[in-house]
């Protein structure tokens, strides 16, 4: 075989890891070398970047319908199991590898204006490096364990990174949560590991889906309950329901960070594992069903609880969880290209309106440093009518909202329209289906609803930032504001990507699919005139949406988060997210601390291990000294006496 | 007849010992064991071994005892001193323990020995009858014992030389 | 037919001979007492001696010679240990025990 440049492929992870070494080094180095630590952390992101399009470019050439796939080494040869340290070259992780590469090198580039005054810039720069290679080993792996390396890898830098201003302990603690509440789902991902390989023999991709359909009964136990384990690792990975209640909190780490990984790449990696393993979830109709019916729940969910959100990010942070929601009702219908399809237009607007978010935060910390204030920065009562200091701004994230709610032609709207028809089509020979579909209609009322709500609040309406820090308030530097540009783009045009038939596009990500998932067979089944009811239904949703917030909500009314009311009634509910997390706390968390407290420790540890084992042990051999002790008193008697013992035990012997 | 008598030394044998053990004074100690040693002797003639009755009361009741009290006057223990029995724990372990022996002794007292080795009642004195009572002890002891009865001599100079070197002051 | 009776006897004797040595102190006694069980050994090997033959008299005879050899040393021993302890208790003889 030539070689061509996707022999490079492994240039792409091993480039963000350079990044992290070198800016490791440097932050425990030269912690102030920030332009060294700039130039290092954004090179290694655009060179990857490149190797990702000359690999695409070169794979595209190959006109492959296998994938290729790179063994390094070989990394656990245990008897039957050979798992080698593996990169996979596939229409699906091509795609993957451009999304993260590409946006993860935007956000690199908003980082340096935004985290330009902290102190732990290079530390900063070295974890975002860090992610990006683990991110890079999960969706480049070959196998399930090379995939686990990077799935874990990114649970460990979501953590450093949520954590990453770790003095207040508040943030400590959401870096824990997040990764405790990864882990559980990881728990779910191992379990599905070791029920593949017993079932299959092998963990390599390539090696499970060729033998899957003949080793495993389609519809049988172990295949729904394998695919419901790998669900379950993917629902703490992607915040679904029941897993999903760290992610809100993870947003107090940088912005860029909630961009990067809790919008664009590391929360979909759940996705991607569906995706991956569509073949498993096709055998599996009632875990796909579950997948959907659990997307779609955690859409409306999610959705509910952003209506009543006030601090900006905490309403992206559930608009995430929310859109997450929908990628999973799409994947899990069949329609894995309308999942990816939504994970790639997501990608675009969600890591804008995150960026965004990101650069009226800054304005307002800047004013709030001017004038001493020590009002919330990220609280939309604070904010109102910025769109008159940031134009650009403003504009971008109205687009991004447009995309967002799925308004037509943004890209947004054909990802969003693609997963509800495929929900339609099969709601029409499965009826849960159409349920799934009602879900998700009422999800996009509530989305475009809420979505108006942030932009109505920040940017528009009667200003309720302090009289003093008015003036202070202005559009970030380009050096933040040139990446949104470029996403604001990409969310505009991004339905490129896979224009429908309908409307006599090529559809293009579905083609360039085609070899790596199973055809959504019902696809082409729905009527034209059916489809265009649906596409019509779908935008008039979102405009009632955009329209009845613009018209329902009333900035004028809102007071500085400072003076603000207490909410009541359902409102609180929902303001308190459901009380999901005091429901958690009271059924799961307390219980396990006082077992752990009452039973593990006090009774296992100190009383059974310390206290029977460790000096029961002491105790006995001193008490076994102690009686022998009154075999040897030197008194002659007493050896008469034994004596006499002996003489008995032998003479009982000899009788009986 | 016999089982009378038989019994009656028997019992006082078996007095005489209670007593022997339980006397405070060592000197009535050693007096009551002669009387069990004299007891003993009797039941000696009963069991048609007249030449080692002889003997018990020569050389055990009157040397071996003899020399007991002689050792007893030496070291000027003759008075009754203070109760030397052990208080109740070691008595009560001494009688448990007395208690468990005899309990398994006392199957021997129902035993019957397999008779393809006993000899035919009367055997013994028949014996006697034929080579005197002395001779038929004699006639083993330096016939098929030989070599035993030699090394007891030696074994009898070996006590006279330890027991005069132990008891020197100055070796 | 006088044989068990001259067992059971025999027992009792070497029973009240072990009690003796667990129960006194004075070392002289227990000597007395050990005396005690060997001429309970004697009398049943003479018991035995009349239904299976001669040698059980001709050991009785090697008994009494080594109780005597052992008689005269161990008094001897007694002698030695008194001269240092001025003493026969056995209580006083505890040179075994660990300090």
């Amino acid at each position: 075989m030539t070689e061509t440049a996707v022999d490079q492929i492994w240039l792409a992870p091993a480039l963000a890891l350079l990044g992290f070494v070198l800016n490791g080094v440097l932050s425990l180095a030269r912690p102030r070398a920030k332009t060294l630590v700039s130039v290092i952390g954004v090179g290694v992101l655009v060179a990857s970047f490149v190797v990702a399009l000359g690999v695409f470019r070169s794979f595209v050439g190959l006109h492959a319908e296998e994938p290729v796939v790179f063994r390094y080494w070989s990394w656990m040869p245990v008897g039957t199991l050979q798992v080698d340290f593996a990169l996979q070259v596939d229409q699906l992780s091509t795609v993957m590898l451009l999304v993260v590469t590409g946006v993860g090198s935007l956000i690199h580039l908003f980082s340096v204006g935004y985290m330009k005054d902290d102190p732990g810039y290079a530390r900063y720069f070295a974890y975002l490096n860090l992610f990006v290679f683990f991110m890079l080993v999960l969706v480049l792996g070959a196998s399930f364990p090379v995939m686990f390396v990077g799935w874990e890898g990114v649970g460990l830098c979501s953590y450093l990174l949520i954590g990453f201003w770790f003095s207040d302990e508040a943030n400590a603690n959401a870096g824990r949560k997040a990764f405790i509440m990864n882990r559980i789902g990881d728990f779910g991902f191992m379990v599905a590991m070791f029920m593949i390989f017993w079932s299959t023999g092998s963990l390599d991709f390539v090696t499970v889906f060729a033998h899957a359909p003949t080793a495993l009964v389609a519809g049988g136990t172990s295949i729904t309950a394998i695919t419901l384990f790998l669900f379950l690792g993917c629902t703490g990975k992607s915040a679904q329901i029941p897993l999903y209640t760290w992610l809100p909190d993870a947003m107090a780490g940088p912005t860029p960070v909630s961009a990067l990984i809790h919008a664009a790449t590391m929360v979909t990696a759940g996705v991607y594992l569906v995706a991956r393993c569509n073949l498993l979830f096709a055998m599996a109709p009632v875990a796909s069903a579950v997948v959907a019916g659990v997307g779609a729940l955690t859409a409306l969910f999610a959705a509910t609880i952003a209506l009543k959100q006030w601090d900006i990010k905490k309403v992206l942070a559930y608009s995430t969880i929310s859109q997450l929601g929908y990628m999973f009702l799409g994947v899990g219908t069949g329609a894995i290209s309308a999942g990816m399809f939504h994970l790639i237009t997501h990608a675009f607007f969600k890591a804008l309106l995150f960026l965004g978010s990101g650069s009226v935060i800054y304005a307002l910390h800047r004013a709030y440093h001017h004038t001493h204030s020590h009002e919330d920065a990220q609280d939309m009562r604070n904010m109102g009518g910025l769109a008159r200091y940031m134009p650009w701004t403003t504009a971008l994230m109205w687009i991004a909202t447009l995309a967002i709610a799925g308004v037509p032609p943004l890209s947004g709207f054909f990802s969003k329209d693609g997963i509800l028809s495929a929900a339609f089509l099969r709601g029409t020979v499965q009826p849960v289906w159409l349920v799934f579909w009602a879900l998700g209609l009422v999800t996009a009322l509530l989305t475009a609803f809420y979505m108006t709500r942030l932009m109505i609040y920040t940017f528009h309406g009667p200003s309720r930032t302090g009289e003093q820090e008015q003036p202070h308030l202005h559009e970030a530097p380009w050096i933040m504001t040139g990446p949104l540009l470029v996403l604001g783009v990409l969310s505009a045009v991004g339905g490129v990507l896979n224009v429908p038939e309908l409307i006599r596009g090529n559809a293009w990500l579905d083609r360039w699919l085609e070899p790596v998932v199973l055809p959504f067979s019902p696809h082409y089944g729905l009527s034209n005139s059916t489809e265009w009811l649906l596409i019509g239904i779908a935008v008039a949703v979102a405009v009632v949406g955009i329209v009845g917030a613009w018209r329902l909500l009333k900035p004028q009314q809102l007071v500085p988060a400072r003076s603000a009311p207490e909410e009541r009634g359902f409102a609180r509910v929902l303001r308190n997210k459901w009380y999901v997390d005091e429901i958690y706390d009271a059924l799961i968390v307390r219980p396990l601390v006082w077992f752990s407290r009452e039973v593990l420790w006090k009774q296992v540890d100190q009383r059974a291990i310390d206290g029977a084992a460790v000096n029961g042990a002491a105790r006995g051999a001193r008490a076994l000294g102690w009686a022998n002790r009154w075999l040897q008193t030197g008194q002659v008697g007493m050896y008469v006496a034994v004596f006499v013992v002996g003489v008995l035990l032998l003479l009982w012997r000899a009788m009986s | 007849m016999t089982s009378t008598i038989f019994w009656t030394f028997g019992i006082l044998a078996m007095l005489s010992a209670l007593l022997c053990i339980t006397r405070k004074n060592p000197v009535a100690s050693a007096l009551w064991l002669v009387v069990t040693l004299f007891s003993i002797a009797a039941l000696f003639v009963l069991l048609d071994a007249q030449f080692l009755a002889v003997l018990q009361v020569l050389v055990y009741a009157g040397a071996i005892m003899v020399l007991f009290l002689f050792v007893i006057m030496l070291l000027n223990l003759g008075r009754p001193g203070p109760s030397d029995i052990k208080g109740p724990l070691g008595l009560g372990v001494a009688v448990l323990l007395g208690a468990a022996l005899l309990f398994l002794l006392q199957p021997l007292t129902r035993t019957t020995l397999p008779s393809a080795i006993t000899l035919p009642p009367g055997s013994v004195p028949a014996l006697q009858q034929q080579q005197g009572i002395v001779g038929s002890v004699a006639n083993p002891l330096f016939g098929a014992y030989l070599i035993p009865f030699e090394i007891a001599s030696v074994l009898l100079l070996a006590a006279i030389v330890g027991a005069v070197v132990l008891a020197k002051r100055k070796l | 037919m006088l044989l068990n009776p001259a067992l059971a006897i025999s027992a009792v004797l070497f029973t009240l001979g072990v009690l003796g040595v667990l129960l006194r102190r004075n070392a002289i006694v227990i000597f007395m007492c050990v005396e005690l069980m060997l001429n309970a050994v004697n009398l049943t090997f003479v018991a035995l001696a009349q239904s299976l033959g001669m040698g059980g008299q001709v050991f009785v005879f090697f008994v009494m010679a080594v109780a005597a050899a052992e008689a005269a040393v161990g008094l001897a021993i007694i002698l030695a240990v008194y001269r240092h302890k001025q003493s026969v208790s056995l209580q006083n003889m505890n040179l075994l025990k660990d300090g």
